[in-house]
């Protein structure tokens, strides 16, 4: 096996994301005074697609839409609530400083930024910050029951990678109440008549002419009917790819096939290989267990994680007494403790599985142990803290985390990567708009723990109904294109040759057969930890199964009606090919940085090495060209503001 | 361990359906009854049969997708837990399990399991939120709320909007439902300023499609999150306020405006551009 870089992609000229220079923090006000506007009384003459009605599309759409474009929004659920922001648990951060505890702006941006391991884009990192103080403002007014405090006041709490408490909640249910929010607002306006939703309708391709996204190709769920929609600017916030790895915290319809569509009509791919292992997900108990249910990170507020010194200690947890114990996060990393970083503890707790250590009937886990905290606050007070969480966990193992400790393990969670965007969180199409989880600009290489519920609200609401407005205006007095025009034709074509395609193939295997041997080879391949061999390895091994895909697939039942395997079939299909560019990005990026950990690359103390000199930059990838290799376009990165330095949660 | 499906087809919306029987062979204790179901699917499409369609997203109870009736109760045996978090622990082998789609004349099927669940968005549509534009919210400190009032707002706001309550209900109501989002806004001062136009509009509009609630009670025990029946003597009590204050004329009616009387007669979804109502902000321009 070869793995010579060259022969697998291309490198491209450098990118640029356009975002204003000066003092990062004046830069969003000033912005703000450049971009055009568009009168009011223009605004109904311009057509917005919004695909999506999670938190970043909900709020766009909502927004845009009490500006008085005509939005029309897609989403594939049958109700806007049920996007997979629904299912965020521990909180949304904010720098309100509501505490005396040295918070502010600056220092979530810093945190930010630093969490990121600086391979994010300072000046959108910023906004993101400066923002985040509305955000609370516009939730809270919306009705969100976050959590108080006895005075009345809003509490906060303290969540994995920082040490000052600026995380808003509701219960453990806080991406629940802030989806109801946003779909609250996105009925009000289809009750207003500005705003047409249509629910389970998937978007399968976007309409790109003359250098344009002018639209999308759809597909109604239950009458398989596929029509193109048209539109002067079209927003992706279609949420993140982590579904991929078939078990990951992901709910289950989650996909990649918007944007990945986007991305094969010309849009570049952000960093595909950044991916975030959650630490405390439950670890697998069967082979048919659909998913990894995640527990929240907040848990590590008040858990101690643990595994016995001894590999293949069988004992109950209660009867290995301390001295037998390491608590490996606190020996590790004293100044964090049990809230270091997502990245560095899920390869901490890796390092103990691979050492033999994990504990559980399948010994895939390690514990977290509330015994200490239980101790200091009782019980009550737990069960008001984590009171579902708990019932969550004792529903899923059968046993109860007051009285034996829970086992957890690393589970994949999120995506740093996504859509390329500029600073106005436009792609490289023009006119084409990508904002929350589908976009790729916050968090670098590691996302911090609540900054996604944040930033899919700061899109969503507060940026990109300003800079669509701005890429608009110009182009007032333009038609929507005709539904007879020939590159709408050519899509429209392209979509249902490719559903015809998928059932024609006639073969022997279900999709999510495939999906499951797509997860297991990215987990080996492309995930806590990776090496180049391993990669080049993982990359052609997904190409064959992709091969296999096509030739052996079978879709049963036909188009003209709600077929779930169709759609299953057509979502793997789009991600056996974000795979390989997956691992691609993974190969092509030799250094570890944050989540992405090249064992090549690490300290003698088994700590992430960053290769500040080569790769201070993003990768975004355009699609293969007639050699057959993908071309990867660097956008190098500068850090004035927050001087990079060695994240060091020691 | 092996398992009957005694499971409801139907190919959509128009078609007759009818129970088939399946089998499997080897199902485990830990496994949700939707693994169940990908199980038996798995094992259909390996012999080229079409698998059950089913509505599920999450599984882990908090999308609200997934809603059947499992040996006629909304979910499945135990009570206030949704369909993806019931486990097959609670059968015995050689049990016949029977799966059909949530029976509900607001809930059209679409296909199998699947129902059409729009209606319950119709009544949110028709007034369940609060009327604030992006950016014109206040500093949120300046809005003080009793703790208590703060968690029993969050008690009513954890519907997860799945229709338990109403497949449960012998006349299809959905009292529950309504009511926990009227009590989840009323708790809070922010909800105060539309709370009786609100929950009027929300009445009205709900009882054109769905049943009238007599006081049966069985939509509690169905409800996996925990809504409890206080909600709905809050929705009867703020519906009667409203009724009184409108007789006063103290409280404006929408029903003149064309979208309210398109949303409750349909189709709810598409909107004429037409016919949009002229924001009044473009008149300033
Ligand atoms: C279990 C879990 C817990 C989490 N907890 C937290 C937390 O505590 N704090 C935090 O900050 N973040 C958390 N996250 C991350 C965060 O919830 C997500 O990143 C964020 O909610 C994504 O929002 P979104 O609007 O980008 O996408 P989503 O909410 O995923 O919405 C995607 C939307 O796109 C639609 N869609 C997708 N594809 C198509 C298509 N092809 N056609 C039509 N429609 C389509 C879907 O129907 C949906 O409406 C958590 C994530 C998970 C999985
Ligand atoms: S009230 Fe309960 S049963 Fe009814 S929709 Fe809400 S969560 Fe489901
Ligand atoms: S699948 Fe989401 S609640 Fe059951």
């Amino acid at each position: 096996m070869s793995i010579d870089l060259d022969q697998r992609r291309a490198i491209g000229d450098e990118i640029h994301g356009a975002a204003p220079t000066g003092d990062v923090k004046t830069l969003w006000e000033e912005h703000l005074l450049n971009l055009r506007l568009v009168n009011p009384a223009n605004r109904r003459k311009f057509k917005v697609i919004v695909v999506g009605t999670g938190l970043a599309g909900a709020g766009a759409a909502s927004t845009l839409s009490e500006l008085g474009y005509q939005v029309e929004a897609f989403t594939l659920h049958d109700a806007p609530r049920r996007a997979h922001s629904v299912a965020a648990q521990g909180g949304i951060n904010a720098a309100k400083a509501y505490k005396a505890d040295g918070d502010s702006v600056d220092r979530l941006f810093r945190d930010t930024v630093k969490g990121g391991d600086f391979r994010s884009r300072e000046a959108d990192v910023h906004r993101l910050a400066e923002l985040s103080v509305r955000v609370i403002d516009h939730l809270t007014a919306l009705g969100v029951p976050f959590a108080r405090e006895y005075g009345g006041q809003i509490a906060t709490r303290s969540f994995g990678g920082v040490q000052v408490s600026r995380t808003f909640y509701a219960r453990g249910q806080t991406g629940q109440q802030l989806q109801l929010a946003g779909s609250q607002q996105l009925l009000k306006e289809v009750g207003a008549g500005r705003t047409t939703l249509h629910t389970r309708v998937e978007m399968l391709d976007l309409i790109v002419a003359d250098g344009r996204a002018v639209g999308i190709v759809v597909r109604d769920m239950i009458t398989g009917e596929i029509r193109p929609v048209t539109a002067h600017a079209v927003i992706l916030a279609t949420g993140g790819y982590g579904n991929v790895y078939f078990k990951s915290t992901l709910a289950k319809s989650s996909n990649v096939t918007a944007t990945w569509r986007a991305h094969k009509r010309g849009a570049l791919f952000g960093n595909p290989c950044f991916v975030q292992f959650h630490p405390t997900s439950l670890p697998l108990s069967n082979e048919w267990q659909s998913k990894t249910t995640l527990m929240s990170e907040s848990l590590r507020n008040d858990g101690r994680v643990w595994v016995p010194k001894q590999p293949g200690d069988d004992r109950a947890p209660g009867d290995i007494p301390e001295q037998d114990r390491d608590y490996y996060l606190e020996r590790m990393y004293p100044a964090f403790g049990n809230l270091a970083p997502r990245d560095i503890s899920s390869r901490a707790a890796k390092l103990q599985l691979d050492a033999g250590k994990g504990v559980g009937p399948l010994r895939n886990g390690v514990y977290l142990d509330f015994a200490d905290a239980i101790e200091r606050l009782g019980r009550a007070t737990m069960e008001e803290r984590y009171g579902n969480l708990f019932e969550l966990y004792i529903d899923a193992t059968g046993e109860d985390p007051l009285t034996t400790p829970m086992r957890i393990a690393p589970g994949p969670h999120f995506v740093m990567g996504g859509l390329w965007t500029d600073y106005n969180q436009m792609s490289n199409v023009p006119g084409l708009f990508v904002g929350g989880e589908a976009s790729f600009n916050y968090h670098g290489a590691n996302r911090l723990g609540a900054n996604s519920l944040l930033s899919a609200s700061v899109d969503g609401w507060f940026v990109i109904p300003w800079t669509v407005a701005d890429y608009l205006a110009p182009r007032l007095g333009t038609e929507v294109l005709g539904h007879d025009h020939p590159d709408v034709v050519a899509a429209v074509a392209d979509a249902r040759a490719r559903v015809e395609r998928l059932l024609a193939v006639g073969g022997t295997t279900a999709p999510d057969h495939y999906h499951k041997e797509l997860g297991q080879l990215l987990t080996d391949h492309v995930g806590v930890e990776r090496h180049a061999e391993g990669l080049a390895k993982g990359q052609d091994a997904i190409r064959e199964l992709r091969e296999d895909f096509w030739r052996n697939v079978r879709v049963v039942g036909h188009g003209a009606q709600l077929n779930q395997e169709l759609e299953r079939a057509g979502r793997l299909a789009d991600y056996l090919e974000l795979a390989e560019l997956m691992a691609l990005d993974a190969l092509d990026r030799d250094e570890s940085a944050g989540a992405h950990f090249r064992s090549e690359h690490q300290t003698s103390e088994g700590e992430a090495m960053r290769d500040d000199e080569h790769w201070t930059s993003g990768s975004a990838w355009a699609t293969a060209g007639d050699d057959g290799r993908p071309v990867r376009h660097s956008e190098p990165l500068t850090f004035e503001a927050v001087p990079l330095a060695t994240r060091s949660y020691k | 361990m092996r398992l009957i499906l005694d499971v409801w087809r139907q190919d959509d919306a128009a078609s007759p359906g009818r129970f088939e029987r399946y089998e499997v062979a080897e199902a485990t204790p830990e496994m949700s009854l939707l693994e169940l179901l990908d199980m038996l699917n798995a094992q259909l499409v390996t012999e080229g049969r079409d698998p059950i369609a089913f509505d599920h997203d999450c599984r882990e109870g908090i999308c609200g997708s997934c809603g059947v009736m499992i040996d006629g109760r909304p979910h499945g045996p135990v009570d206030s837990t949704p369909a993806c978090l019931q486990r097959v622990r609670n059968y015995a082998a050689g049990d016949i399990v029977t799966i059909e789609p949530f029976r509900a004349g607001a809930f059209p099927v679409i296909r199998d399991l699947v129902v059409d669940r729009s209606s319950l968005d119709r009544i949110i549509t028709a007034g369940g939120y609060i009327s604030t534009a992006t950016n014109a919210a206040p500093e949120a400190l300046t809005l003080p709320v009793n703790k208590h009032q703060a968690e029993a707002a969050m008690d009513h706001a954890a519907c997860i909007g799945c229709g338990a309550c109403v497949a449960a209900c012998p006349n299809g109501a959905a009292q529950l439902f309504a009511g926990a989002k009227v009590a989840h806004l009323a708790e809070l001062p922010q909800g105060q300023v539309e709370r009786y136009e609100r929950v009027r509009s929300m009445v009205t509009t709900m009882e054109d499609m769905f049943g009238s609630c007599t006081n049966y009670g069985e939509c509690v025990p169905a409800c996996p999150a925990g809504i409890e029946l206080d909600v709905i003597a809050h929705l009867n009590r703020d519906f009667r306020r409203a009724v009184i204050h409108e007789r006063r004329g103290e409280q404006p009616r929408r029903d003149d405006v064309p979208w309210l009387a398109r949303l409750r007669s349909g189709p709810w979804l598409q909107s004429d551009p037409d016919d949009r109502p002229t924001d009044d902000r473009d008149a300033d321009a």
